[in-house]
């Protein structure tokens, strides 16, 4: 008996999360607000990128690492060069930039950018050492 | 030069240079000695194979007295910044002054990471983040590196450093972080582009040339022939670790 309410009690929380996915598309549910400056299209699909990008990062990183693969379609780097911000040339800083926005909306910590730099390879101006 | 710089040119900017610079090499000098070694790179999408073993060898006595240039290199080249603070600091290479006290003859030497075949930091690693890569150069995986720094202890030539406070800008091709052992790792993304470690280009650029990067399991390369032909010992060979890192003149 238990088992069948909660069941139901289940299926009435599908509905309602049905629900909000609807109300998500008729835009009353707020998006993360990133801003994309350029680069016409990503290496896969956007939802793609969306569920796998840390996959994606994580089997390159190891073949990378590991194995001296240094192949730049999954490359962080290449995420940076081409996700980074011109306003300060990083991934982060603000809730407007590409990496930061979308993983505080999702909140999700963001580890990479504690030994990886956050910056772009712009014209060779990137900034050597660290401060202390 | 023509002929060739049109047979590269669909092999991309990094293949033209290359090809460019091998063919003013070969034009310059006589048969079989080169002006610059060119290390094979390998493609981008090939895994470093045990075919090759990356080693260096480092004469003493062109080493200079005071010369700091190859320390000065590695740090520029990987982001090391010293914060005036040199028991914490990261140091991944360093000058090393060998005195006889009987006579008071000083000798001068560079010593990093030995990349040893059988390395003790790799052996006692809890947790699999120091590991050897197939063509010999020994590695800390900082995404593994749990900072425990038993490494630090196993190795017989103080080589590993840790970093003890958050850092920032780091290089894009170096990233580190707090929490993590690191090394000397013969400048991997260099020698993965085919050129040599920054230590070696800066002692080549201050005109000592007392070091030499090179493969070990080429017979043709240089260092495997000077390495025939010349005396060269290990630091602490007693270890039997078979270092990467060679040494003439101690």
């Amino acid at each position: 008996m238990s088992a069948r309410i909660v069941r139901m009690g289940l299926a009435a929380l599908l509905v309602a999360a049905a629900a909000a996915a609807t109300a998500a598309d008729a835009g009353r549910t707020p998006r993360p607000a990133i801003v994309v400056e350029q680069g016409e299209k990503c290496v896969a699909p956007a939802e793609e990128m969306r569920r796998e990008h840390m996959n994606m990062l994580k089997h390159h990183r190891d073949r990378t690492v590991h194995e001296g693969i240094r192949t730049t379609q999954h490359s962080l780097k290449g995420c940076v060069d081409c996700h980074a911000s011109k306003k300060n040339g990083a991934v982060i800083g603000t809730s407007e930039h590409f990496c930061q926005g979308c993983h505080e909306y999702a909140s999700v910590k963001l580890d990479c950018w504690e030994c990886h730099t956050p910056k772009a390879r712009n014209d060779g101006k990137v900034a050597s050492g660290n401060k202390p | 030069m023509s002929e060739k710089e049109q047979e590269s040119g669909k092999a991309g900017r990094r293949g033209f240079i290359g090809a460019s610079i091998a063919g003013l090499a070969t034009l310059a000098l006589a048969p079989g000695v080169r002006l610059i070694e060119i290390g094979n790179a390998r493609p981008a999408d090939e895994a470093a194979s045990s075919t090759h073993r990356w080693g260096m060898l480092i004469d003493t006595n062109k080493c200079a007295k005071g010369c700091n240039a190859c320390a000065t290199a590695c740090n520029l080249e990987n982001g090391l910044v010293q914060t005036g603070r040199p028991r914490t600091d990261a140091q991944w290479i360093r000058k090393v002054e060998l005195r006889d006290k009987r006579t008071g003859a000083t000798q001068q030497m560079p010593l990093m990471c030995q990349h040893c075949e059988h390395p003790p930091c790799v052996d006692v690693c809890p947790t699999g983040a120091s590991f050897k890569r197939a063509d010999g150069i020994v590695l800390v995986d900082r995404h593994i590196c749990i900072g425990c720094r038993y490494c630090m202890m196993a190795c017989p030539y103080k080589a590993r450093s840790f970093v003890h406070e958050p850092l920032t800008e780091q290089k894009p091709d170096v990233p580190r972080g707090k929490g993590c052992v690191e090394s000397c790792t013969l400048c991997v993304h260099r020698v993965d582009r085919g050129e040599t470690p920054a230590c070696v280009e800066a002692c080549a650029a201050e005109g000592h040339k007392a070091l030499l990067f090179g493969d070990l399991k080429d017979a043709n390369s240089e260092i495997a022939k000077r390495l025939k032909t010349e005396a060269s010992t290990e630091l602490r060979a007693n270890l039997q670790l078979n270092t990467g890192v060679r040494y003439q003149g101690i």
